[in-house]
């Protein structure tokens, strides 16, 4: 098996290898994987593959997956142009 | 500017159309949103008959419950506004939710929100799974039932749910040559009548067998499957090459709740439920007051449960917001009796152990 072929997080093209990795190294925490690595940062903002690296934690840390925490969700939901979001505020007051 | 509206539901699916006609039917004014140009979520792609029973449309096929749906929601037309296209892209605690439509950025302030936002699918990790020719089976429906587009020509679905088998008919009907269906667990996931219908149809379904990977240069041309032992574990020397244009991958989907999260809706892990599930009150409340969630984005279950789900939290969030529905009693205790109907059965143990460990926070069959 080549791990490095292994997609974990397709928006930001991050492989089975690079979670294996930093798991070795003791990231074992979703947020830190995601600050180091960018899963979950993409356009799909880790709808495809939290649930992927939660299965890569538990087996890692061997504990079963509920008891995996998922990152953190915060808006937006999905890019969002800074020009709508201004417009959108001006005839705010 | 904050636009104000009393009820927003998000997502016109199954669950956010029954949720806005009963709301609607109560009095209640209701926003609509949802992302597609289209309404009807998952039903405008289904091209096949539906089982159940007769209140929630069996034996018709999914574009058409899809129609009559928005029929429903359509007879409301000063209580009901659509916006189609818009994706909601935040929500916040004092329940003012961001729409996108197009390049307009919206605030709206709500009384009572229903998140009925489905599902999304679960994708699995092979080699080479970033290969152009791996499909999702949502998106095969999408090309194949909506738009007309063949995903290819020789093709083997992985997965044997009743998704994977129902999108393995359509595409032999589609003139696509499903080379076989296969499933890691031991036995065929979905119901009985879909796997015989392939299976008259000359299509291999094979269980303890998953992909070990695919092979392609700019695309996908061959896949290898191995067969799994009892502990799941690939069987050395079992691989066999399939040589394909295509790869559907109908593995499960999970509840889409990211809105529900961003608010601080507390939600738990239930694998049964396809994944985190918001924590309910039997009225569909989640733990943020006036904050519902209904249908798949709850745990994922069947169009027909999504459907009885919506009407519940319709009626349940009108009622929160003052307009009691003349039929409230007797609709709730109706609703609720069918909803254990659909649940009852051995195909409904896996949704009724997942309730169960959501420990009766919502109601539990």
């Amino acid at each position: 098996m080549s791990k490095k072929d292994i997609i974990i997080c397709r928006c930001e093209d991050v492989t089975l290898e690079e979670i294996h990795q930093l798991l070795e190294r003791g990231y074992t925490n979703i947020e830190e994987l995601k600050r180091l690595l960018r899963v979950g940062m993409g356009p799909c903002q880790g709808t495809t593959c939290m649930q992927l690296i939660q299965r890569e934690v538990s087996k890692f840390l061997n504990i079963p997956i509920e008891e995996v925490k998922t990152q953190k969700v915060r808006p937006l939901t999905m890019g969002v142009k800074l020009n709508a979001i201004k417009e959108g505020a001006c005839d705010e007051s | 500017m904050i636009l104000n509206r009393d009820l927003v539901i998000i997502g016109a699916g199954p669950s956010g159309l029954c949720a806005a006609k009963m709301a609607a039917e109560a009095g209640q004014k209701v926003l609509l949103i949802d992302r597609n140009p289209q309404l009807g979520g998952q039903l405008i792609k289904q091209t096949h008959m539906f089982f159940g029973s007769e209140k929630q449309y069996a034996k018709t096929r999914g574009f058409d419950i899809a129609k009559k749906l928005i029929d429903d929601v359509k007879k409301y037309p000063d209580l009901v506004e659509i916006w189609d296209n818009s994706t909601v892209v935040g929500l916040y605690s004092d329940k003012v939710l961001t729409v996108l439509t197009g390049e307009t950025y919206r605030k709206v302030q709500a009384k009572a929100i229903i998140v009925a936002t489905g599902a999304s699918e679960k994708v699995l990790a092979f080699e080479n799974n970033d290969l152009p020719g791996i499909y999702g089976a949502g998106a095969v429906q999408t090309l194949m039932n909506v738009y007309g587009v063949k995903p290819g020509e020789k093709i083997v679905m992985v997965g044997s749910g009743n998704i994977g088998l129902i999108v393995s008919y359509q595409l032999m009907q589609a003139g696509v040559k499903v080379l076989a269906v296969i499933e890691a667990a031991k036995v065929i996931g979905g119901y009985k009548v879909h796997a015989s219908k392939l299976r008259r149809l000359g299509v291999d379904i094979i269980t303890s067998c998953t992909i070990k990977k695919a092979i392609g240069k700019d695309k996908v041309e061959k896949i290898v499957t191995v067969r799994l032992n009892e502990k799941w574990e690939e069987i050395p020397g079992t691989e066999k090459e399939y040589e394909v244009d295509a790869v559907c991958i109908a593995v499960g989907l999970s509840p889409l709740t990211n809105l529900l999260a961003m608010i601080g809706c507390e939600l738990k892990y239930v694998g049964e439920l396809g994944g985190l599930v918001p924590v309910l009150s039997k009225d569909y409340e989640t733990t943020i007051e006036g904050v519902y969630a209904c249908g798949d984005a709850s745990g994922i279950e069947e169009a027909s449960s999504a459907m009885v789900e919506g009407y519940i939290t319709g009626l349940a969030a009108a009622k929160k917001l003052g307009k009691v529905h003349p039929q409230y009693d007797e609709l709730m205790v109706d609703l609720r009796k069918q909803l254990d109907i659909l649940r009852s059965g051995p195909f409904g143990e896996k949704i009724r152990k997942g309730l169960a460990k959501l420990e009766g926070v919502k109601e539990v069959c």
